[in-house]
């Protein structure tokens, strides 16, 4: 289960399965492990007390190869997310396991729980990496994103254990579909790699242990407790149509006839920094690097200019339809397709040709 | 209650970044620098809470001498106290970053200092660590991804969004707070404001640089930013296009 190469790969949860941003993790994880003739051991912590059934429904998305074991962790007191003792667990485990490296998701939490691992063991931290590649001798080179992955960076980590957290978009990226991994099992991201899930019948089962680690008081310091405000109707992150407004709507009470375009296409709004910093929408719409990331189907973005903070955010929409005045404006670069006009003539136009289509007959309902 | 927020100088850009010939940096001759979105709010959320309860904002940043700016442009929105820990321009690793942070929290006196306020994570190099370490250098608790605080006494009660919900968390002070965009909607600079940061005297520390186990190699820009839109008309007379366009992708069934 041990020895050198062992990678521990964070795994969060996504109801009872596991979260789409740690199984990316999980693929850098492998191909790591697999370049340094470990094994990956998966790790997940259970509020409950681990009995036998513990880690079931994660174990069924990992079969596949590549990972030796789940490591289910559960302790005393620690009753929800606790950020520095899910780092002192992984801290016992690397030493348990003598792991060469430990993934997890660039989350708030992945980010969060890999600081304080780098805190407590004084290494270094490599946040948002979209491929690492191990050179030997505790040397690794990395790509890894910097202004929300406006920019690639290409970096050394050099360290006895190195400590990565994996893009959201790093499957999104295409530069890592051009890198081989030196093991030859293929790029992080590429739907070639062997995902999880893939084989759940024919691959042998990933044996669960659990793991109690040793903490104090201290270390429950900060504990999580959910709130029970639920942000009300669809969710920006996961819409399948985004219309996004900015600048060029010129103020609050240009978002009428954007929000009813979004009803009629089932979507939602989002807007761009220039609006929420103006007050004209609140920050919880604002689509970028500071805001939310979004991934639609359609992203209908009008009267915004496409400051690199702002794509950060839009990067992995599908299909990005631009209606701008401006046709030199830095998104008709990043674009598919673009409307050369006004939005504020453009969108009641498109509303209107949609109702009709759809025998809604005019705004007025 | 007194209150140090570390804020960062990064470069100001817009629709396109232009990197130097040697792939090293973002090229700021035609561009300029501010302070990282996240810390500008960790400062709107300091001052607001000594402006409700008394007490001092002090700011501080490691920097090259240019960062004064920056701090003059924090002490203008209503900050009375700047620190620049001075560097030789060089890029600073995270780690050597919040150890010089550490130490001149402990030069200033850590105990002036009950809420030290960061934020989440830096707009340019997006380490998400400096708080966390300075935190672990202190001996305190640290909370992140912050988008509403609450202070009562020593208490403090912080939420953040997580799976669409929000999960709450409760420390006692003293403590550190990763703050994100979100939390508040910073304010314009008043004039009197921009008189006083001219004149502030700021405190200049020279911390001494050292080397971080992750180091830049090089920078680039992602290929595929240079493709063209293609324009399906221009105004209301695109609408027609534009409909064919949503029912391709499958939006209008």
């Amino acid at each position: 289960m041990s020895g050198p190469g062992a990678v521990l790969c964070l795994l969060e949860r996504d109801g009872d399965g596991v979260a789409d941003g740690s199984l990316r993790a999980l693929v850098l994880a492998r191909s790591a492990a697999g370049a340094l003739g470990g094994r990956v051991t998966a790790v997940v912590f259970e509020p409950r007390a681990a009995g036998p059934d513990a880690g079931g429904a994660v174990v069924a998305e990992l079969a596949g190869g590549g990972v030796a074991e789940l490591c289910v962790v559960s302790a005393e007191g620690l009753s929800g997310y606790a950020p520095l003792a899910w780092a002192r667990a992984l801290e016992q485990l690397v030493v348990a396991r003598q792991a060469a490296a430990v993934v997890a998701a660039a989350t708030d939490r992945g980010n969060e729980v890999m600081a304080h691992l780098g805190a407590l063991t004084g290494l270094p931290v490599a946040a948002n990496c979209v491929a690492a590649t191990a050179t030997g001798n505790g040397s690794w080179e990395l790509r890894r994103h910097r202004w929300g992955g406006s920019l690639l960076e290409e970096a050394v980590l050099e360290a006895p254990c190195a400590l990565l957290t994996v893009s959201a978009d790093a499957a999104a990226d295409e530069t890592a579909a051009s890198d081989t991994a030196v093991d030859g099992t293929g790029p992080l991201g590429s739907t070639s790699a062997p995902l999880v899930g893939a084989d759940v019948t024919a691959a042998p089962a990933v044996p669960v242990v659990t793991f109690t680690p040793s903490l104090d008081e201290a270390d429950l310091r900060v504990l999580a407790t959910e709130s029970a405000e639920q942000s009300g109707g669809m969710s920006l992150a996961t819409a399948r149509v985004v219309i996004g407004g900015g600048r060029g709507v010129g103020g609050p009470d240009g978002f009428a006839v954007l929000e009813e375009l979004a009803g009629l296409l089932g979507g939602v709004v989002g807007v761009s920094r220039v609006v929420t910093s103006q007050g004209w929408r609140p920050h919880r719409q604002q689509v970028g690097q500071t805001g939310t990331k979004i991934s639609p189907e359609l992203y209908l973005a009008c009267g915004i200019s496409g400051a690199i903070q702002h794509m950060a955010g839009c990067q992995s929409a599908r299909h990005i339809v631009a209606v701008n005045t401006d046709p030199d404006a830095p998104i008709m670069s990043r674009a598919d397709y673009a409307v050369i006009g006004d939005l504020n003539e453009v969108i009641p136009a498109l509303v209107a040709a949609i109702r009709e289509a759809a025998g809604l007959g005019d705004a007025t309902c | 209650m007194d209150i140090l927020v570390c804020v960062k100088r990064v470069p100001m850009v817009g629709g396109k970044v232009v990197l130097t010939a040697d792939g090293q940096e973002v090229d700021t001759r035609m561009s300029g620098f501010t302070v990282s979105p996240h810390e500008e709010c960790a400062v709107e959320e300091a001052v607001q809470i000594t402006e409700r309860s008394g007490g001092s904002v002090t700011v501080l940043t490691l920097g090259p001498p240019e960062a004064a700016g920056q701090l003059r442009d924090m002490l203008a929105l209503g900050a009375h106290r700047g620190v620049l820990l001075e560097t030789d321009g060089r890029e600073w690793g995270p780690v050597a970053t919040a150890a010089a942070i550490a130490a001149a929290v402990g030069e200033l006196g850590a105990a002036t200092f009950p809420l030290v306020m960061v934020g989440n994570e830096a707009a340019d190099t997006g380490g998400y660590q400096v708080g966390i370490r300075v935190a672990h250098a202190l001996g305190r608790p640290c909370v992140t991804g912050i988008k509403r605080l609450e202070l009562a006494g020593d208490v403090l009660r912080a939420w953040r969004e997580y799976g669409g919900g929000q999960e709450q968390f409760e420390v006692a002070l003293p403590a550190v707070v990763g703050v994100k965009e979100g939390i508040n909607l910073p304010r314009y600079p008043s004039l009197p404001g921009r008189l006083r940061a001219k004149r502030a005297e700021i405190t200049v520390l020279k911390p001494a640089w050292q080397a971080d186990g992750l180091r830049k190699v090089s920078l680039r820009v992602p290929a595929g930013s240079g493709q063209r839109a293609r324009v399906l008309g221009h105004g209301t007379e695109a609408v027609p296009e534009l409909i064919r366009v949503l029912g391709e992708i499958g939006l209008l069934a």
